[in-house]
């Protein structure tokens, strides 16, 4: 790690404040994305803004009839609360289908949108990534891409997101509020928070330089059956291959996003619209201009199979 | 003890010579990112740790795991992977299981700290603990201090009704069985495989509780 200078604040705006104050600095909550990459010297921040004691660490109900989760909000904390158990069991699910019981007492709400790809070459500093060094190429195309994005990718980059908290609340259309250092909120839908890698893969939010996510809300309860799957090498503890949100009503209508195949969680409306005609169509309208790897084309057909046990589990 | 201590110092120097030579041998252009701090920097910082208060001033780079090892001796908890994959370093912190490594000794100002010395001791041991000797719960023994604070923080988190990828209803109060264990047990590797009898050791002592 490289030496930095630390401090803690109380406030969003000093929170904000002290960011701007410092070229290099960066909010600090769970730590368990921010502090692996600096070991590895991948991240090199100067100055580590603590938010760990902001006011941001309840669930809320909204005037709407939604909930409001704070940016601190420990992922455990999330899914164990009893309204998204009852009412957004997708979420619930997904939280713990991500990480391990240990990681998931200590990472937030807002550090699970904010985490970086396991892409091994982004971790891999003896290797050109366009992420991690902008400009200096993309290792994983032509090399060991298996784990890599299907679709949404470019010539740039092909890796994905990793998490899995942030394919449910596409699913669910959250939104995420923010402050800056002037003080101004600002709310960015979850379609729109995450980016697509094009030119720019090191660019990976809407976030500008200095704001801070407040919190993360979702709308009224969908009511559905709330689905999770997650396709991966081991039975626990590993990212995904793929996985599958999906909300589905009675009449077979619903919602449905992916992860594990792209830079962002992948949902395409015009796919929501085929759910009632089944996984073949619904597939085919997400994967609309797939440019998947030989080595992990086979996700194509995994997700398609994934969406149908999906379709089924809900049926049943 | 001095062959470790040697190896502690020689590493400290390194690094202290390598970020030196870094922050002076790469030139720094007009608007670039600003230089990193060219040594060190100290924080101070307050924990409770096994119930004794530790008032430390620490490098800010010093991770829970070390300061618990190198500045404390509590070298109970282990180092393992060193990037919260194997869960060696898992201890309590305020009650939850936490890998130390992944966090840094700054961030827990007041914290109340639980570490293998502190669930039990020789003469006194924590009932996890006996169970893991009368299961066999180990062979060589280097995951174990890790195994026994995660189990712990599980039954805690089994208690507390909070759920699992294991769980069959996510609404419901998980239940206490092997798979639910196995599920939340998955961030502490045990590379000589004793699994199976750490599962027993863990079933045990939840069942003397429920």
């Amino acid at each position: 790690m490289k030496p930095f200078s630390y401090e803690r604040v109380t406030t969003p705006a000093q929170a904000a404040a002290a960011i701007a104050a410092k070229p290099g600095a960066k909010f600090l909550a769970g730590g368990t994305n921010l502090l692996d990459l600096m070991k590895l010297q991948i991240e090199t921040p100067t100055h580590l803004v603590d938010v760990n004691a902001l006011a941001l660490n309840k669930i809320e109900p909204t005037r709407e009839g939604g909930l409001r989760i704070g940016a601190l909000v420990r992922n455990a904390d999330l899914a164990t609360d009893a309204r998204v158990r009852r009412d957004y069991g997708v979420l619930s699910r997904a939280l713990v289908a991500g990480a391990s019981g240990q990681l998931r007492n200590m990472a937030t709400t807002a550090g699970n949108l904010m985490q970086r790809t396991r892409c091994p070459y982004f971790y891999d500093t003896n290797t050109p990534c366009n992420k991690r060094v902008p400009g200096s190429g993309c290792s994983a195309i032509g090399g060991f891409s298996r784990q890599h994005a299907v679709v949404g990718s470019s010539d740039a980059c092909i890796a994905t997101h990793p998490s899995d908290m942030a394919v449910a609340l596409r699913a669910l259309d959250a939104t995420v509020e923010t402050t800056n250092a002037g003080g101004q909120a600002r709310v960015i839908p979850i379609a729109d928070f995450h980016r697509l890698p094009g030119n720019t893969p090191h660019v990976e939010t809407e976030l500008q330089s200095g704001e801070l996510i407040t919190s993360v809300t979702l709308p009224p309860p969908l009511g559905g059956t709330h689905i999770y799957r997650k396709v991966r090498d081991r039975a626990s503890y590993a990212f995904a291959l793929v996985s599958v949100a999906a909300i589905v009503r009675r009449d077979g209508t619903g919602r449905v996003a992916l992860g594990g195949v792209a830079h962002k969680p992948w949902r395409v409306e015009a796919a929501d619209a085929e759910l009632p005609r089944g996984a073949r169509e619904v597939a085919s309208r997400l994967f609309a201009g797939a440019r998947p790897t030989q080595q992990n084309a086979f996700k194509l057909p995994l997700a398609e199979r994934t969406i149908a046990a999906a379709l089924h589990q809900a049926r049943s | 003890m001095d062959m470790n201590d040697d190896l502690t110092i020689t590493r400290r120097e390194l690094l202290i010579a390598g970020a030196a030579s870094a922050a002076g041998g790469i030139p720094q252009a007009a608007g670039a990112q600003p230089a990193q701090p060219e040594a060190p920097v100290t924080a101070r910082v307050s924990l409770q740790v096994n119930g004794t208060r530790h008032a430390l001033e620490v490098d800010t780079r010093t991770t829970l795991l070390d300061a618990l090892r190198e500045h404390l001796h509590l070298t109970g908890t282990k180092k393992g992977c060193d990037q919260g994959q194997c869960g060696a370093c898992t201890v309590l912190v305020d009650g939850r299981r936490t890998v130390s490594c992944l966090t840094l000794a700054v961030m827990h100002q007041g914290a109340k700290v639980t570490t293998i010395e502190g669930l039990g001791t020789p003469t006194s041991l924590h009932p996890m603990q006996a169970a893991f000797i009368k299961h066999d719960g180990y062979q060589c023994g280097y995951c174990t201090p890790g195994q026994i604070c995660s189990a712990v923080g599980v039954l805690d988190e089994i208690k507390r009704g909070v759920p699992s990828h294991a769980s069959a209803d996510i609404a419901a109060r998980p239940l206490l069985s092997a798979e639910e264990l196995r599920e939340r047990m998955s961030g502490n590797i045990c590379r000589c495989g004793a699994y199976a009898n750490i599962l027993d050791a863990i079933t045990e002592v939840a069942g003397g509780k429920a």
